[in-house]
């Protein structure tokens, strides 16, 4: 039986749930002011997920980095062996939005797409 | 110098100028321009490589640069035409703006002109913060510019003053690329930024959160060295004994945002000292003929999507402006009724209604309340009366409502109030 | 080791003024300066007041130089191409006993020979001053306001075009008197010179004390000032002092409009004990405005935009009373040293004056033969923001960079930036390009031209992202990269 805290993120307020867990069964949940909070806060106990936004740097492009993201949430546990990733990669100009810069960073099956475009330097 | 003129010239090509731009052309305006100031459009959007943006307006979850994207894409694809690397010196009341740029002088007689020069941050000197004058000291949006565009770190040990979402996402940039956050200082006693970038910028990575403090020295010769955090009162003054010095060479200060309206006021356009933009009616027309507002040189937004939603009203009314002269034939100079803020209300805006019909406000609390009543009321009737879970200064309030035709004749005054 | 005539320890207005008058002779002159750019100490903190002399004591050094020097600053501001604006001083007085100081003041102003001093009543001051409250002010129309950095800048460029060689970031490490000449041992180097000049102001003791036993001791005294917006410059039309309490020579908490239209309020007084303290305080900028609005009840609270302090060098401790001449004079004990000590206001006014004291001195022990090739123009060149949209137009059209506006709050375009990293000192800082051509000193204090300033000095002066500075040798502004651009 594991008990997390989990501060809920769906509206201003913030309400911090308690979520019960027995295994991957939730057992109890208090704590919320609205239904959206339960849905939120069982998600975030059972599989928590963050969508990854960061830069890569480029080679002869009119700027030295481009803005990166995964294309999916990523596993929370998972971020930084990603970044470590993210950050010897190196992509050449030029670079177009939506532009595939890793496929299945980190074996996880989640790739990293470029999220701006960057003109070759003339 | 060159010489053209213009149906709608719109000053910034941020979020809102674009919006307000492409909104322009919908309407009808036929040569809509956009001058900004740095060599890119999106203004800021394109250093603001986290998500978040366009969720509402949309239903997808965007970057910055993405959601700049769709609009600069929007704005050439309507014929917009665009003016990078200008900046607009001055414009008179006969709206003939004098700008200049690398091929020169440019003289513009435009029909109308739509403001949209967004904000400037707040620096060190306006929380007046004791101490040396080192180097490390920067404004959270200017860090962020370095890290994100040129590829340059500010420093290694940093801690952050002001828990807005601004201070919050720099916070976790920075602890992804290898910085050693040591803490954000809030001087309330709850974070100004969403509960969502609580979690995801400091909670997930262990970063401390000092509510109810402030920064009382910075310390260091020629760089930073250290900063010295104390507990406050309720009165926000610190108390003494509770000082903690902070060994870090990088302070960032995320302390809130002025609306940019030099231009505004250099032409005598009258300006809201508590939202720090120019005062608008409906129509988010300012006290000079023909010039609207739009963005954060209007007020302070929370999110993009709200704004770009004022930001096409803008550009419909400048259109409007200059093709059907609707609104100038049916604009009454006087009367129009004055909005104020009551009890509980730090601003609405449009501080002025000059026809009846639906008006669509925003408005902001004083402070945070949990069950509240807005109401809306005028100097006889009440208009409005809405309950509302909470409110909150950090979370903008919007409403419409409906203003009868002899509050409008009588230039009457409503009143917002929230209890 | 390189060997000069002249070697001038610190080029901060005192330094930079002798050396421009040395620059007129041929001689070998060398100016050491630790900070990142002439104006680094006390000549870029202070009030940027040219004064009349009628604060100093009659018969004093002080009076003597400071009446001198201030004749010499109009002829000084064509030549040099700075700024100088004739605004005069009020020195109000709020009740009767102050009123008999005014009558006081003028008495010793009469007797240093400052001119056209007046006495004037309640109804002028109102006329002159609107928002100034009180019952009396002595007139003093040859009080002038100058920026010091730029007067500090514009003497040390002159002489630097004239051959004068100006090492900055070069810290003198040691002094040792040899039989004929001096041995300068520095951060960068070693170096030779027949005569030494000691203006390394608040830090004149501790280069005294490298070749002799000093008889004298430094009292640092802080003063605090505060910057308001340029939207309340209308608040004053000349200088605004109180009446001055102290015989110290404290002048009390002034209020100076600036050549720029940004106002100034103080500055506090302070003994300090480290001579490098430089921290200005909340309590200090609140006594501030405090007492700025005691002369200006009007003053409105959020129109501060900098604060800033400098360090006197007082030769006198607080509690003899803190009043000392300057003293410059050759070192009795170590002939070829020129000690310049306790330079403190009117330390600005009175350099020009101290520059031809100082060089009569060297006369005397080097002879100074005039250069027929002495550069002594320097234009003051016009500023974008000050061109007429013509001349702008015509300008963009020779040099597109002038197209290009840097600092948005300030107007300033990217060929005065380059211009202004392109000095004959090689300062290249950001305060270097601040003090040259105002970017990054507008209301947003650099917020927005910062990240263009720096791609300039990296694209256009090729200057190292770790070795970008904002004002002095270790003020680093950055870290390194984001990501390393490493070659495969």
């Amino acid at each position: 039986m594991t008990k997390k805290d989990i501060t809920c993120i769906v509206c201003p307020i913030g309400c911090k749930i308690i979520v019960k867990l027995d295994g991957t069964k939730v057992d109890l949940l208090s704590g919320n002011k609205c239904k959206r909070g339960i849905d939120y806060a069982i998600h975030e106990a059972l599989d928590p997920r963050r969508m990854l936004t960061t830069s890569v740097l480029v080679k002869n492009g009119e700027w030295p980095l481009v803005s990166v993201k995964s294309s999916k949430p990523v596993p929370k546990e998972s971020v930084f062996s990603i970044l470590k990733e993210i950050k010897k990669t190196k992509v050449k100009a030029p670079v177009k939005t939506g532009q595939k810069i890793i496929k299945n960073v980190a074996g996880i099956g989640i790739d990293i797409l470029a999220t701006k475009s960057i003109k070759k330097t003339s | 110098m060159t010489r053209r003129d213009m149906d709608v010239a719109v000053i910034g090509g941020g979020p809102a100028g674009l919006a307000a731009a492409v909104s322009a052309k919908e309407h009808g305006a036929k040569n809509v321009v956009v001058l900004d100031r740095n060599s890119w459009l999106g203004g800021i959007l394109p250093q603001c490589i986290h998500d978040g943006f366009g969720v509402e307006e949309t239903g997808i979850s965007m970057t910055g640069p993405e959601y700049a994207d769709l609009y600069i894409e929007m704005a050439e694809k309507k014929g917009v035409t665009v003016m990078k690397e200008t900046i607009v010196l001055r414009f008179d009341n006969s709206r003939k703006i004098i700008a200049v740029n690398k091929q020169g002088i440019h003289i513009i007689k435009t029909k109308a002109i739509v403001l949209a020069m967004g904000c400037r941050e707040k620096t060190r000197w306006n929380a007046m913060i004791s101490g040396t004058r080192p180097s490390g000291i920067y404004t959270a949006g200017v860090a962020q510019g370095f890290i994100n565009l040129y590829n340059t770190m500010p420093g290694k040990n940093i801690v952050i003053l002001g828990s807005g979402d601004v201070g919050l996402i720099m916070a976790r940039r920075l602890k992804f690329e290898g910085a050693n956050v040591l803490g954000v200082v809030e001087i309330f006693p709850c974070a100004s930024g969403l509960p969502r970038n609580v979690v995801q910028c400091l909670d997930d990575y262990g970063i401390p959160l000092y509510l109810n403090h402030t920064i009382t020295i910075i310390d260091g010769k020629e760089r930073l060295e250290g900063v010295t955090i104390a507990q406050v009162g309720e009165n926000l003054i610190p108390i003494s004994g509770t000082e903690k010095r902070i060994e870090c060479d990088t302070l960032l200060l995320s302390l809130g945002l002025i609306p940019e309206n030099e231009l505004s006021k250099d032409v005598g356009i009258e300006i809201d000292s508590v939202t720090g933009g120019p005062i608008i009616n409906q129509y988010l027309e300012t006290t000079l003929d023909g010039v609207f507002a739009c963005g954060n040189c209007l007020q302070v937004y929370d999110t993009v999507d709200m704004l770009s939603i004022d930001a096409k009203k803008a550009g419909k009314y400048a259109a409007e402006f200059t093709t059907k002269r609707k609104i100038n034939k049916e604009k009454v100079r006087k009367p129009y009724v004055q909005v104020r803020g009551g009890k509980g209300v730090k601003y609405v805006v449009p501080q002025r209604v000059n026809k009846e019909g639906k008006v669509h406000f925003t408005l902001r609390a004083e402070k945070p309340r949990e069950i509240s009543t807005i109401k809306v009321v005028s100097e006889k009737k009440t208009l409005l009366r809405k309950r509302l879970p909470w409110v909150n200064p950090a979370n903008m309030i919007t409403m419409d409502v409906t203003v009868p035709a002899e509050i409008v004749k009588q230039g009457q005054t409503l009143e917002v109030s929230i209890g | 080791m390189k060997n000069f005539q002249v070697g001038i320890i610190g080029g901060g207005v005192i330094g930079s003024a002798i050396a421009w008058e040395l620059s007129r002779y041929r001689l070998d002159v060398v100016v050491f300066e630790r900070g990142s750019d002439v104006p680094s100490g006390a000549s870029k903190a202070n009030s940027g007041v040219v004064h009349s002399g009628i604060n100093s004591s009659p018969g004093s050094l002080k009076a003597r130089y400071c009446v001198k020097g201030n004749k010499m600053f109009q002829s000084l501001a064509d030549k040099l191409g700075f700024d100088l604006k004739w605004v005069g001083k009020l020195v109000i007085a709020k009740n009767e006993d102050e009123i008999k100081e005014l009558e006081r003041l003028k008495k010793v102003g009469l007797q240093n020979r400052v001119p056209s001093l007046e006495i004037i009543d309640e109804s002028e001051v109102n006329k002159r001053e609107p928002n100034v409250s009180g019952i009396a002010a002595l007139w003093v129309p040859t009080a002038g306001i100058i920026l010091p950095y730029r007067f500090t800048i514009a003497l040390a460029e002159n002489a630097a075009v004239n051959d004068v060689k100006f090492l900055l970031e070069t810290k003198v490490t040691d002094l040792k008197k040899k039989k004929n000449h001096f041995l300068i041992e520095t951060s960068k180097g070693d170096f030779r010179t027949e005569i030494v000049v000691n203006a390394a102001g608040v830090h004149c003791r501790e280069i005294a004390s490298m070749v002799e036993e000093p008889d004298f001791q430094v009292y640092p005294r802080r003063g605090e000032y505060l910057v308001l917006d340029k939207n309340y410059n209308s608040l004053v039309n000349s200088m605004i002092y109180p009446v001055p309490v102290e015989e110290s020579g404290f002048l009390g908490v002034h209020i100076t409009p600036t050549i720029e239209g940004n106002i100034l309020l103080g500055p506090s007084a302070e003994f300090i004990d480290d001579l490098d303290d430089r921290r200005t305080t909340k309590e200090m900028m609140n006594t501030l405005l405090e007492e700025a609005r005691d002369l200006i009840p009007a003053l409105p609270d959020k129109a501060v935009i900098n604060a800033y302090s400098g360090i006197r060098c007082k030769l006198a401790s607080p509690k003899s009373g803190g009043w000392a001449d300057y003293r410059i004079e050759e070192s009795k004990n170590t002939s070829g040293l020129i000690n310049l000590l306790g330079i403190e206001s009117p330390g600005l006014t009175a350099a020009p004056a101290i520059a031809q004291e100082v060089t009569k001195m060297i006369s005397q022990i080097v002879e100074l033969k005039k250069k027929n090739n002495f550069k002594s123009r320097r234009i003051r060149k016009k500023r974008f923001s000050e061109m007429s949209t013509g001349e702008q137009s015509n300008l963009i059209k020779k040099d597109n960079r002038w197209g290009r506006i840097v600092c948005r709050c300030e107007h300033v375009t990217e060929a005065e930036i380059i211009e202004s990293l392109s000095n004959p000192l090689g300062a290249k800082t950001l305060s270097s390009v601040k003090y040259r051509c105002r970017a990054g000193m507008g209301r947003c204090q650099g917020g927005f031209c910062t990240q263009h300033i720096v791609r300039i000095m990296e694209e256009q002066f090729n200057i190292d992202v770790k070795d970008i500075k904002l004002k002095s040798p270790s003020s680093h502004l950055f870290y390194g990269r984001t990501r390393e651009v490493k070659d495969d």
